[in-house]
């Protein structure tokens, strides 16, 4: 009896080391496919040009580091400019956003008004509309209003987002009424209960959308590639792209790749510092990116 | 009851309504009107009639099937693969005490990176030339396969690439929400049925994923939608210049019709995006009703 017990929990402590051995085997293969890319851009912009050219069968590792590239990378390129565009860019259409996005979603919220619940509901079916259909009308709007190559251009259209001011509408809507009646009893005005009440109170959700615009804005591509030809107003994702028909040649790949980090590391370190917010906000919101 | 506020209301709604209504509204309502318009040119801003002609050019144009084809083999082979590996790695994730917070990490990175960026990453990897075989192919040697060159050879190995690419980019989003469904499941459901003795296998299938069936769906929604329109990542592969490349979306036949070499001509492009969200509008709903059936909320 005895025995048949120890047996029985031998038994199933092998199976529960055999199961953890192939959970954490499964994790690590995962774990190695999505970090390869990242060291293998690593590693190839840290090669010279010549060992890579020389290696027929790439090497998996480098005895002689190199930051060639890197130089070759902003000097051949204005990758710097790129990148200030893209920053100005970045910021500018997400700060604007969610000014704009905290007023309506406020209103929706909180204020009554005539229609509000048939506006409303035709905010809500414009999220089904893919930005591929309205794209091609606000590319010509844009080119016959002469905002080609301006920040304008690349701006005032990528602000809008309905499904934002739906995620703040419903946040907002959580707080209860009670503080919005103490607040008018106190004299407030609409706009002070706004911001000194609802906004800090809606703070994570807001630093989600700040973050997550800025992604979104940083990968930007289609957009930035109708709106700009001349190379002043380039954003990195046109300048990489630019770099890989015209750039440094197509030989060039080491220093390629440098410019591939040089874009990647701005986005890596925000993930890093707001790892937290980032996960919370895109798990809460579904947000695709 | 709250007083009305009609002015003030709309003076807050203002901005959104002036950005919504130029660029979304009236952007909607004008591309169907392109869509109709026969041959109208950017340049004189005229056209020669009203009609089906855009449709039906677009319709036999044989990049624009291709294009078809493309993104239909690029939506069935992903959405169903990367929902299931990322099932399986979120329930072996949810399984784990240990170093659970770094895998989660690590799976997430591709969420905020670059995609056009990376992708050239991934073009390097596969891509043979007459001065390197590349990564991919010393790991085929190892197997005694290939070499095959991924990015300018046989179809099959470029769409290998692109979809494998997709699965590599979509993958952290559908992770991090199963896992999120996970942890949400109430621990009271597993330990009855060990008190009934139910297999781990029987658990999962009757338990686990039932509950997070409405996440799935979900997932399974907008993995259709965004592999519909799939563009970005096919670019950072094979280039702009994907119709030669027979590598073209969609969305690319959109943009090539509008903009590029071959651009100019928006009432194409718009009767080639209004059969897009067409496509995509029936699938969703026939999800909707498949869900709908399947799904436990």
């Amino acid at each position: 009896m005895d025995q048949d017990y120890k047996k029985i929990t031998k038994a199933s402590q092998v199976k529960g080391i055999v199961r953890k051995v192939v959970t954490y085997a499964f994790l690590g293969i995962c774990a190695l496919v999505v970090l390869f890319p990242f060291y293998w851009m690593v590693l190839t912009s840290i090669k010279s040009f010549s060992d890579y050219n020389g290696e027929m069968v790439p090497k998996l590792f480098t005895l002689r580091p190199t930051l060639e590239n890197y130089i070759t990378a902003f000097r051949e390129v204005e990758l710097g400019r790129y990148m200030i565009n893209t920053v100005i860019f970045a910021s500018v259409t997400t700060i604007v956003m969610v000014i704009v996005a905290v007023l309506a979603a406020y209103a929706f919220a909180r204020l009554n008004f005539k229609g509000k619940d048939l506006l409303f509901t035709l905010f809500l079916s414009l999220m089904i509309i893919p930005n591929e259909l309205v794209i091609i009308t606000n590319y010509v709007t844009i080119v016959n209003l002469n905002l080609r190559n301006t920040y304008t251009g690349l701006i005032v259209p990528s602000i809008m987002s309905v499904f934002y001011i739906y995620l703040l509408r419903q946040t907002f809507m959580q707080v209860p009424d009670e503080l919005y009646y103490a607040a008018k009893v106190d004299g407030t005005t609409d706009f002070n209960y706004l911001l000194k009440v609802l906004v800090p109170i809606a703070r994570p959700t807001l630093v989600s959308i700040l973050i997550l615009k800025v992604i979104e804005c940083w990968n930007s591509f289609v957009w930035p590639r109708l709106i700009t030809t001349n190379s002043k107003y380039y954003l990195v994702s046109n300048a990489i792209e630019e770099i890989k028909s015209n750039g440094f040649g197509r030989e060039n790949i080491p220093a390629m790749m440098a410019a591939v980090v040089i874009v990647s590391v701005p986005l890596l370190v925000i993930f890093l510092v707001f790892r937290k917010q980032i996960m919370t906000g895109v798990s809460r919101s579904g947000i695709k990116g | 009851m709250l007083e009305k506020n009609n002015l003030k209301a709309w003076l807050y709604l203002l901005p959104a309504i002036i950005l919504i209504g130029v660029f979304m509204v009236y952007p909607l309502v004008d591309v169907i009107v392109y869509s109709f318009e026969e041959s109208y040119s950017f340049v004189s801003q005229s056209y020669n009639g009203i009609g089906l002609y855009n449709y039906r050019f677009v319709l036999r144009d044989p990049y624009f099937l291709k294009s078809i084809k493309n993104t239909f083999l690029v939506v069935i082979i992903t959405v169903p693969l990367s929902t299931v590996i990322a099932l399986l790695m979120a329930v072996a994730l949810n399984s784990i005490k240990p170093l659970q917070k770094l895998f989660q990490t690590i799976f997430f990175l591709p969420y905020v990176t670059n995609t056009i960026a990376v992708g050239l990453v991934f073009m390097i990897i596969f891509d043979e030339t007459p001065y390197s075989i590349g990564f991919a192919n010393l790991v085929l040697k190892l197997f005694s396969l290939g070499p095959i060159d991924f990015i300018d050879g046989p179809y099959a190995a470029k769409m290998f690439v692109l979809c494998f690419y997709i699965i590599w980019v979509v993958m952290p989003f559908k992770v991090l929400i199963l896992l999120s469904a996970l942890q949400s499941v109430k621990k009271d459901y597993y330990d009855a049925a060990m008190v009934d003795q139910a297999s781990k296998f029987t658990i999962f299938s009757r338990i686990t994923v039932p509950i997070i069936s409405p996440y799935i769906s979900y997932l399974v929604i907008t993995g259709f939608i965004g592999a519909f329109k799939q563009y970005n990542d096919a670019v950072a592969l094979f280039g702009t210049d994907l119709d030669s490349q027979g590598m073209n979306t969609i969305v690319g036949y959109v943009y090539n019709m509008l903009y590029n070499e071959t651009g100019g001509y928006p009432s194409y492009a718009s009767s080639a995006a209004i059969i897009l969200f067409v496509i995509v509008l029936t699938i969703t709903v026939i999800n909707l009703m498949v869900n709908k059936k399947v799904v436990h909320y």
